[in-house]
């Protein structure tokens, strides 16, 4: 059964070389092709995952080697695959949403683009599973920088307008700046361990360095600082609210469900690395906390409907890594399941939305839509509430609550951690909820030009199903996900804190959630001049203005890195190197005329040259 | 005597195109390709021949060689010899041949006959300078490849022409010029020293000589080569010689030129003169370095789409530079894989531009834009080389750049470093290019023939090669290796500078090389 795991990133790939290379005809069938190559992916990842808990291979291991990469003495990256637990989560939640997101996709996208659009997001699903399933940390780096790509190709999807290619420019050259330190990463880890097989790696590394030792450190910064490009976190976030260029599908599959935890699945990966680092593992949690509080606010102020969920998405990602700073590990995994159903599912409601007012963003201009596509409602309704981790009944109220409450408990945690996390929290419930009123309650302010067909229905249920049972596969007293993935990551370590102190906890959590949708409700529903009053004073405004403008990163690194290059390239740009052999050729042609001067025809003056000359070869003869 | 005809070969295939171009224009093509195919598969049957009895695994001998007196007077014989690097020198050679070749079928239109004269004799003087073990024959093929080139660009040039011929003969004439007094000091040297005048690279290996002339000799040598590689700062007749020479012309330039400065600092420089170059090590890598951010910056600076592809050239070959002063076999390995993977996507992005050029009649990338919605084919093989410039996984030279940044850092971390900042300012550059020609709204109207079925076969041929060489390499790095860790051996005194050289003059800066681990 296990044999058949490349099978998963094969179909994907598969998918795409029939979509490049297949003609006209295969054209037409774009769609069927493209979410039939995921579909096959996705059955078998879920046939693999049911072989691997029947019958799980020892250790909970499976690994397949495909083909020697390349080999040069002791440098011999494999083309082959590691399944664990961990990869298996990965893999399942990957597949699965993918699918769903291909589905929805036949009925989004329009005919006559379907081939390139379908081609580039197989290519996108294959580079996904193979970085989740790598089992060296080059060929991760290939998935890796393989992704990036893809978002690259498909947020400039629409590629004639060129606010797109910008946009997709900006994300390619921000996380490649992350990938670079993950470069770096690689070459210090082989120099130093002779290794880049990821799990002999964690061994040696395990055993020869200390917990706190500078090559640790320097390691799991340097991979640090991939995860943070890719995962859209401080400082390098800046390129993911530019992406929502993309079509919604996209924003959907990378910017929310996949790709941008890559970062979170790096770092669990390589989860000794990080526990060897201590000061970087805090740092990772204070980077989640700074992060989740930022773009929780930058949510606040959008107008834009998929601007409010990619801030919303950087902050959520927050969170994972806050779980993955305070050693919570399984639960930073939990949460990127739940987000990725809960976040997938409001982009995709959020794109019906969209289309059926003739691509209209700005939810000022919504309003009053429940009754006009209910099915949107309902299902945007229900990722809201587990976007805002509605107690109880919402799967992101239990992965959420993990978090927070790990982030307390944890022997690596703080006060002041959870405390920015239950903040988060709150600012997530009246964001999430100012897009509910904004666009279906109130006032209709326009009419609705189409409505999804069943396809793009389908997908919608069953993420809104995920996104709200999803959370019971770690219910409390029955934590079936962390006892699985505990096969591959370790335990979490609590410090103190007793059931009771849990359940209190809870019912803060709880009431933070609650607390923000009542204050949306007030603020954006029931006096919506109250919101405006407040955002049209003074400091309001001036607030409303940062925040809008995501304090100011792009503005900052405008001025210190791209004028400034922009700048060196136009004042370069013939080569001022060039100038010292146009001063040489220069200087030749000047003396050539300088001597040429001499040639005058005067006899007189050319024996006068003869004399001086003669004077000056015997003055030097006799003084020698 | 395979060694020979190969040389001889292309030399007769380029003289009956000449003859041939009374009969009409498409006669010197065939012509052409036809020599290039029959060598291509020669070479092919060579290869997996080799393979095939495991010739690439024995470590002391050539894969082929001959040996026969020439001048014996001089010490010069014609001494040909093939190792594994070599063989895949050839075989690129003979490739880019092919693509350029058919990339003028129909950019060509004036004296085709004289034009296919000199393509051939280019690559067969190019193939010489792989094969001569032998120093006078070297430096032989060295001028020999020049003149036709010269001719290449001075008369199916564009506007700019005379000036960039002037600037290219003129820089690569006065240092190969130092590069044949090193030769004569070397073969002096040696002679004094044995009493056997020779210009044989066996019999100069390990020439005893005091440190001072080993650099003066060595700097001779670098100078020649780096102003073919090219390095900073000697760079600058590049990107003229590119901009203005014709598609042939250009590939040629990129995918072959330029490997002749690596190869001849690979198999002449580091093992004649080991010490020398050790000690020379870090300014070449800090010249290296620099090479690769500066190329990246002018190319992103640049507005004519050929030139700026010609700086892109620059940026890469300084991957190449890095690699070969870090001298251990991870890098050695990425070295050539950079020199094919470059010669095979620089190449192409050379076709792209003139097959533009061809259509549109610009270069300029402010005439440029929305060309992908007419497009879409080439489009599509501008964004894969665009994507192979900037060091994509899963294309050739991420596998080459890759193993020689991870070669750089045993043996300096800061310029690995710092080298790594390559594949930030290559995706700057190369994204820009495509966003520029092909992405945005096609602003000009342009109504233009995309890819036919010539084209396609061009691009669908260098596509399949740069995709191989990025997923599969091993057949390149089996090929290599025996031959990488001969040139190691020779060189072994390169990572002891100071232990069999009596007295290094004081202050010889070895700063930089130290932890360097061996060939590993």
């Amino acid at each position: 059964m296990l044999r058949f795991l490349f099978l998963i990133p094969f179909f994907p790939f598969a998918g795409f070389a029939a979509l490049t290379l297949g003609g006209r005809r295969l054209g037409r069938h774009a769609a069927a092709v493209g979410a039939g190559s995921v579909g096959l992916s996705a059955l078998a990842s879920l046939a693999l995952a049911a072989g691997f808990l029947i019958s799980p291979p020892p250790g909970y291991v499976y690994t397949q080697s495909l083909w020697t990469w390349m080999k040069v003495g002791g440098f011999s990256p494999g083309i082959s695959l590691y399944l664990d637990a961990l990869s298996l989560v990965m893999v399942l939640v990957v597949s699965v949403v993918s699918f769903l997101i291909h589905v929805y996709s036949g009925g989004f996208m329009s005919r006559g683009e379907g081939r390139r659009f379908f081609a580039y997001m197989n290519l996108f699903v294959g580079f996904m599973l193979t970085l989740v399933l790598a089992g060296n940390l080059v060929l991760l780096y290939l998935g890796w920088e393989g992704v990036g790509l893809c978002s690259y190709l498909l947020i400039g999807f629409w590629y004639r307008d060129a606010a797109n290619g910008r946009a997709a420019r900006k994300a390619f050259i921000v996380t490649r700046v992350g990938d670079t330190s993950m470069a770096i990463a690689l070459f210090l880890l082989f120099a130093k361990l002779g290794t880049l097989e990821i799990q002999p790696l964690l061994k040696l590394a395990a055993s020869h360095w200390q917990a706190g030792s500078g090559l640790a450190v320097a390691a799991s910064l340097l991979l640090l600082g991939g995860a943070l490009g890719k995962s859209a976190q401080l400082p390098l976030q800046t390129w993911l609210p530019d992406a929502m260029a993309g079509p919604t599908p996209v924003s959907a599959l990378i910017h929310a469900a996949t790709m941008v935890t890559a970062g979170v699945y790096l770092i669990a990966r390589t989860n000794v690395l990080f526990s060897l680092a201590p000061q970087v593992r805090l740092l990772v949690a204070i980077i989640g906390a700074a992060t989740l509080l930022l773009a929780g606010f930058s949510a606040l102020t959008q107008r834009d409907i998929k601007r409010v969920l990619a801030y919303s998405t950087i902050s959520q990602i927050g969170y994972m890594f806050l779980a993955l700073g305070v050693g919570a590990w399984s639960a930073a995994i939990f949460h990127f399941m739940t987000h990725a159903f809960f976040k997938a599912l409001l982009f995709l409601a959020a794109g019906v939305v969209i289309k059926g007012l003739a691509e209209e963003h700005d939810m000022f201009r919504m309003g009053g839509l429940r009754r006009q596509l209910p099915l949107a409602f309902w299902t945007f309704l229900a990722g809201a509430a587990s976007l805002s981790a509605l107690p109880l009944v919402t799967a992101g109220f239990y992965s959420k609550d993990l978090i927070l409450w790990d982030a307390w408990s944890s022997a690596s945690g703080s006060h002041w951690l959870w405390a920015a996390g239950l903040a988060g929290a709150f600012l997530t419930s009246i964001y999430t909820f100012r897009m509910v009123f904004l666009i279906f309650f109130g006032a209709s302010r326009s009419r609705v030009g189409s409505r999804p067909g069943f396809i793009m229905q389908a997908p919608l249920v069953v993420l809104a199903a995920l996104s709200l049972v999803g959370g019971f596969i770690e219910a409390p007293g029955a934590p079936f996900l962390s006892g699985f993935l505990h096969h591959a990551l370790p335990v979490f370590q609590q410090a103190g804190g007793s059931a009771a102190v849990e359940f209190a906890f809870a019912l803060i959590s709880a009431a933070a959630s609650l607390a923000g949708i009542y204050l949306a409700y007030h603020l954006f529903l029931r006096r919506p001049a109250r919101a405006a009053a407040l955002a049209a004073s003074s400091s309001g405004r001036l607030l409303h203005r940062w925040w809008y403008s995501g304090w100011g990163f792009d503005w900052f690194y405008d001025r210190v890195f791209v004028m400034p290059y922009a700048w060196l390239a136009r004042v370069s740009k013939s080569d001022p190197l060039d100038l010292i052999f146009a001063g040489a050729s220069r200087l030749a042609a000047g003396a050539g005329r300088l001597f040429g001067r001499t040639q005058t025809g005067r006899t007189r003056w050319y024996a006068a040259g003869i004399a001086a000359g003669a004077i000056v070869v015997l003055a030097l003869a006799v003084n020698w | 005597m395979i060694l020979a005809w190969l040389i001889l070969w292309l030399l007769a295939g380029g003289l009956v195109a000449w003859l041939s171009a009374c009969r009409g224009d498409a006669w010197p093509r065939w012509i052409s390709l036809i020599t290039l195919l029959v060598e291509l598969a020669v070479l092919a049957a060579l290869w997996t021949g080799y393979y095939a009895h495991g010739s690439l695994a024995a470590p002391e001998r050539w894969l082929a060689e001959l040996d026969l007196p020439w001048i014996p007077a001089l010490g010069a014989r014609i001494h040909l010899a093939l190792d594994g690097v070599g063989l895949l020198m050839l075989l690129l050679t003979n490739f880019l041949g092919i693509v350029a070749v058919a990339a003028s079928w129909r950019g060509i239109r004036y004296r085709t006959g004289f034009f296919h004269f000199n393509m051939l004799w280019i690559l067969a003087a190019i193939a010489g300078v792989f094969l001569a073990v032998d120093l006078f024959m070297f430096y032989f093929f060295w001028e020999l490849m020049l003149v036709p080139l010269y001719f290449v660009i001075g008369i199916w040039g564009h506007e700019n022409r005379v000036y960039a011929t002037l600037k290219f003969f003129i820089f690569t004439q006065a240092s190969s010029l130092l590069m044949l007094v090193a030769i004569l000091g070397l073969y002096f040297v040696h002679g004094r020293a044995t009493g056997v005048y020779t210009f044989d690279y066996g019999g100069l290996l390990g020439t005893p000589m005091s440190s001072f002339t080993e650099m003066v000799l060595m700097l001779g040598f670098f100078v020649a080569f780096a102003v073919k590689l090219p390095a900073l700062p000697v760079h600058t007749w590049l990107p003229d010689a590119h901009t203005e020479a014709p598609t042939a012309g250009s590939v040629h330039l990129a995918g072959l030129v330029l490997k002749v400065g690596a190869f001849g600092m690979l198999r002449f420089l580091v093992p004649l003169f080991p010490h020398a170059a050790s000690r020379f090590a870090l300014p070449a890598m800090l010249l290296a370095v620099a090479g690769i951010i500066y190329g990246a910056l002018l190319a992103f600076a640049q507005t004519d789409l050929k030139r700026m592809v010609a700086y892109t050239s620059i940026s890469h070959m300084g991957f190449v530079l890095l690699g070969i002063f870090a001298w251990n076999q991870l890098a050695l390995q990425g070295v050539v894989v950079v020199m094919i993977a470059h010669g095979v996507s620089t190449g192409a992005l050379f076709v792209i531009v003139g097959d533009l050029q061809d259509r549109i009649h610009t270069r300029d990338l402010d005439r440029m834009s929305g060309l992908w919605s007419v497009m879409p084919r080439m489009g599509g093989a501008a964004m894969l080389f665009a994507l192979a410039s900037l060091g994509l996984p899963g294309l050739g030279n991420f596998v080459g750049e890759f193993l020689v940044l991870i070669g750089v850092y045993q043996v300096s971390i800061p310029l690995a470093a710092l080298a790594s900042l390559g594949f930030i300012v290559s995706t700057v550059y190369a994204l820009w290019l495509v966003e520029r020609a092909f992405l945005g709204r096609n602003l000009n109207k342009w109504r233009l023939p995309d890819y036919n079925l010539r084209e396609s076969t061009v691009m669908a041929a260098m596509i399949a090669v740069i995709t191989a060489l990025g997923i599969y390499p091993q057949p390149v790095l089996g090929t290599a290796r025996v031959a990488l860790e001969k040139l190691g051996r020779y060189a072994a005194a390169y990572h002891q500078p100071a232990a069999a050289r009596p007295a290094p003059p004081a202050g010889s800066a070895h700063a930089g090389r130290d932890g360097a681990g061996g060939s590993s």
